[in-house]
């Protein structure tokens, strides 16, 4: 082999790109799992549409997996590619502003066919020039091509050849970036060797014969070499944001000693979690996959009510459905968590796409009086803490929950430290064991305006609960002005005194300064970006990153008086902005939105807040 | 057979019973009262273990009335609120209180989901054919042409037969009763509980105020159900009158009322009632009887057993993946595929 110039890179973007049949999701994986277990820094983005084969060679039919790996933690997928590879000029086109100035592109020439060209809208039979690429190191390997050559001797079906283009284009990357293939293999002897060992076969080929290309040919000027980063001692794995609720969720369970019940209907992009909870059944978890998203949450409450940590987990418009019974689980103040992994809407909306729009209607959205607790997870990994912290306060409290993620972070993944549960605490519901001898009242509440929980089956707990307003003792029916007053009152005391029992308000940064960005949930990695970027460069900016949202938690009126300008950064119109407008009124708040069912990129982010501090 | 001895009075709360006087809910409760007693004693349940669970409507407050574990939860969702109850901790003894507003319409849904997977509760479904709480609209049972508030000129859609859907849904039990008929509800009800999967009996009830009669034609008195109503009982002769002179015959893929020793008709051609019979067929066609064509079936229509009752096997097989797995905790699963170290 000849020698090719050797150049160490800090971080690598590369963005893989094609038809959704093209198998784009697991070459992304692989090589993004490859480089987890070489120690760099990872974080992933999946982008792909809703349908399941959309029309192909289109670019609305483009399915894409961006990875961002570097010789550091790394908190986002990164904004723009170092090198795209695209099976499709539909994937080019989709992905055109998407480069990096001068990054590489990698296309299978064979796609390059008038027919391909007009199915995604080029006007000349010269993408490259049409897209303006000139500058750019654009490669035109022959893909289909050599893969076919490739795999000729194993005497398999031309739609089996011809889907392991996309293997040659990840031997490509791994020769590009120094990696080894051996995880790779292992992954397809996995999925293939039992059932059908001559698909492994291909597909290993088609690794080797994309590496063999990339290291004989002179079309890559380089290869590169991203080092290990230097990450906290301990054992990683890399995790997704769905997986690592599922998880949390299961280990709230077992710190709480009881047994986890998931009523739930499918539905993007929430379904992951149903699905792994299914597979927990080796850890106790039932899971009743319902006729539809109101009998989800119901069972959940069913099971809640008879003394399981019980779940539901949807996205918006699975949300709304929800709604009526949210309010009854209010009512009868019963432990209850509601995932609600978020996508773009309203109604049937994006998705696919990632968007922080429900947290209004987390917030708000019921009949009546009806304050629910509302966290947000910010990364895939630390989903699992705040899963586990949502079911801890359900539990401890007596009161639903609402976890809010996200499309970007429940499909991202990420490496994780893996943490042990020695180091987790233990979950104390308020259990009701024994009738005192004046006899149960259901509703008398403990110094947290927390009120007991009787499971059926306990001896002399017979007690009625329901949707109609509660005498606030008894818990009997009543309908008293003034035990209506009071219950409303207290169900929201207990709500607010949540804040007691949560961490104080942090700060990123320092904690005073000209600017401070405000985010909540699933945009941490970019904003957190933006402000160190600024701060390198001697600006005065802060992050004050919300996880826990209702009820605020203490410190965070002490945080904001000590800037000048505050911005509100969401993926929606102005929701947290507006609560913040509610909830702290003596500020001023600057926002930054945005709606176009994508994350935040670092580069816009950075645009606003330097024009905040001119 | 355990002996708990408890009595009616041990199932009743304090709470005053609100129903309007007359309605034919008061002798459902009645019969339900009685009945646990010994359904207590006959699947060995001590009391903590009844759990009530209703929907809306007057006849979702019954769980009120009940000195049992009780959760009044939201319109049409009482079946789906129950199969968590159950699945959770598939030892309670589940009920269902609900009516034809709340588990025929809004919570229809539900209600042929529990049934199809056989979640082993005993559902009682209060038919009034009318909507009683919100004061006199039609309902999924109402008769076609119905007048009410919202039906001025009658209504323009055709009734459910709630044994037909039950069975149709993969129910594996059926039965009815009339709301005076105390002592066959009670019948009904011990069956319902004795019945391993989803129990449905549909209660033909009065509402005094809003549908005054709806069942009179065939539940009027005792002379009327005589002759216009047949009580099926697994393994007797399909026979009704006032002295058991008429009976059913199968004819011509029909079902054909006869007179016992009249037009050539013996003893012997009477059907005789098989309700463990799998085939849902004769079933069906009995559920659907409708006076004046027919006589209203009355008693357990249908009742088979299914080794695939949902709660149980939803346990089941969470302790045959827990025996099989090597994930036994948390840790265990944090640390199961792929990991590396960072020293």
């Amino acid at each position: 082999m000849e020698q090719n110039k050797v150049q160490e890179l800090q971080d690598v973007v590369i963005r893989f790109s094609g038809d959704s049949g093209d198998g784009m999701q697991l070459t992304g994986t692989l090589f993004s799992n490859t480089s987890a277990l070489l120690g760099n820094g990872i974080s992933t983005f999946p982008d792909y549409p809703a349908e399941i084969r959309a029309p192909q060679g289109t670019v609305a039919g483009v399915s894409g997996f961006q990875v961002h790996f570097g010789d550091h933690r790394e908190l986002t997928p990164g904004d723009y590619c170092d090198v795209l590879v695209v099976m499709n000029p539909a994937a080019l086109k989709a992905n055109r502003k998407w480069l990096k100035e001068g990054a590489t592109v990698i296309i299978d020439g064979d796609s390059i066919t008038e027919e391909h060209l007009k199915k995604a809208g080029f006007k000349t039979l010269d993408p490259i020039e049409e897209l303006g690429l000139d500058a750019y190191n654009v490669v035109v390997p022959d893909i289909t091509t050599m893969t076919r050559e490739a795999l000729k001797e194993l005497g398999l079906d031309n739609k089996t050849v011809v889907k392991c283009k996309n293997m040659f284009a990840l031997g490509i990357c791994f020769w590009l970036f120094d990696r080894p293939e051996d995880y790779a293999r292992r992954y397809l002897d996995n999925k293939f060797a039992k059932k059908n060992p001559a698909v492994a076969e291909a597909n290993k080929r088609a690794i080797d014969a994309g590496y063999n290309y990339a290291a004989n040919t002179h079309q890559f000027a380089n290869h590169y070499r991203v080092a290990a980063a230097s990450l906290e001692k301990g054992t990683y794995r890399t995790i997704s944001g769905n997986v690592a609720t599922a998880w949390g969720l299961c280990a709230a369970a077992e710190k709480a000693g009881l047994p986890l019940f998931c009523g739930s209907y499918p539905i993007t992009p929430a379904t992951v979690i149903l699905e792994e909870l299914a597979k927990r059944k080796d850890l106790g978890v039932k899971t009743v996959q319902a006729e539809d998203e109101i009998a989800g949450i119901c069972t959940a409450i069913g099971a809640a009510y008879a003394g399981n940590f019980a779940v539901t987990t949807t996205s918006g418009p699975g949300l709304s459905l929800k709604s009526e019974a949210l309010g009854l689980a209010v009512m009868t103040e019963l432990p209850l968590v509601v995932v609600d992994v978020q996508r773009g809407g309203p109604s049937t909306g994006l998705p696919t796409k990632t968007e922080q729009s429900d947290l209004a209607q987390a917030l708000y959205g019921r009949n009546g009086e009806c304050p629910v607790v509302v966290m947000a997870a910010s990364s895939p990994s630390d989903c699992f803490h705040f899963a586990f912290e949502a079911g801890r306060i359900a539990m401890e409290h007596m009161t639903p929950v609402i976890l809010l993620t996200d499309g970007f972070i429940a499909n991202g993944s990420e490496p994780w430290r893996i943490p042990s549960m020695k180091d987790y605490p233990t979950i104390c519901p308020p259990i009701v064991e024994t009738a005192p001898e004046d006899g149960f009242m259901p509703y008398v509440r403990n110094e947290k305006m927390v009120r007991g929980w009787a499971f059926p089956g306990k001896t002399g707990l017979e007690h009625r609960v329901g949707g109609l307003e509660k005498d606030a003792v008894k818990g009997s029916i009543s309908t008293d002005p003034d035990n209506h007053q009071k219950m409303v009152r207290a169900r929201a005391a207990k709500v607010a005194l949540v804040a007691e029992d949560i961490p104080v308000q942090q700060v990123w940064g320092d904690e005073e300064g000209d600017l401070l960005v405000v985010g909540w949930g699933g945009t941490r990695g970019h904003l957190q970006n933006a402000v160190d970027e600024l701060r390198s460069e001697g600006h005065r900016v802060s992050l004050c990153h919300f996880n826990y949202i209702h009820p605020l938690p203490h410190g965070v009126r002490e945080i904001f008086a000590r800037f000048k300008k505050i911005v509100v950064c969401e993926l929606n119109e102005g929701q947290f902005a507006a609560y913040l407008r509610h909830e702290l009124q003596e500020f001023r708040y600057e926002q930054y939105n945005k709606c176009e069912g994508q994350p935040f990129t670092v580069t816009e982010l950075r645009r606003k807040f330097e024009s905040l501090l001119k | 057979m355990a002996q708990y001895n408890y009595t009616p009075a041990d199932f009743k709360s304090d709470q005053e019973v609100r129903w309007c006087p007359g309605c034919g809910d008061h002798a459902i409760l009645n019969a339900v009262q009685r009945a646990l007693p010994e359904i207590a004693d006959a699947t060995d349940t001590p009391h903590n273990l009844f759990t009530f669970v209703s929907g809306i409507g007057c006849s979702s407050r019954f769980i009120y009335y009940m000195k049992t574990f009780g959760f009044h939860s939201i319109h049409g969702r009482a079946n789906a609120v129950a199969t968590g109850v159950k699945v959770a901790n598939p030892r309670l003894n589940v009920w269902v209180a609900t009516g034809d507003g709340d588990s025929l319409a809004i919570g229809g849904n539900h209600f042929i989901h529990a049934i199809r997977r056989n979640v082993d509760l005993n559902v009682i479904l209060f038919n009034n054919e009318i909507y009683g709480l919100t004061k006199g609209q039609y309902s999924p049972t109402s008769k076609l042409g119905k007048i009410t508030k919202t039906s001025p000129y009658g209504t323009v859609e055709k009734p459910f037969n709630p044994g037909e859907l039950v069975i149709g849904a993969k129910g594996t039990f059926f039965a009815r009763s009339i709301d005076m008929e105390v002592q066959l509800s009670k019948e009904c009800i011990v069956a319902a509980a004795m019945h391993k999967g989803m129990s449905v009996v549909e209660m033909m009830q009065n509402c005094v105020i809003f549908n005054d009669k709806a069942h009179a034609a065939f539940a009027a008195d005792k002379a009327t159900r005589a002759e216009r109503t047949i009580t099926l009982r697994h393994g007797e002769k399909m026979l009704f009158g006032a002295n058991r002179e008429k009976g059913l015959v199968f004819e011509n893929m029909r079902l054909k009322v006869v007179t016992v020793g009249e037009d050539g008709y013996t003893m012997d051609d009477i059907l005789t009632h098989n309700a463990h019979e799998r085939d849902t067929t004769l079933h069906v066609m009995l559920a659907a009887m409708k006076y004046p064509d027919y006589p209203v079936a009355l008693g357990v229509i249908r009742a088979v057993e299914d080794d695939a009752v949902y709660d149980r096997a939803v346990e089941r097989q969470v302790e045959e993946v827990k025996a099989a797995s090597k994930i036994h905790s948390v840790d265990d699963l944090l640390r199961s595929g792929a990991t590396w170290e960072v020293k």
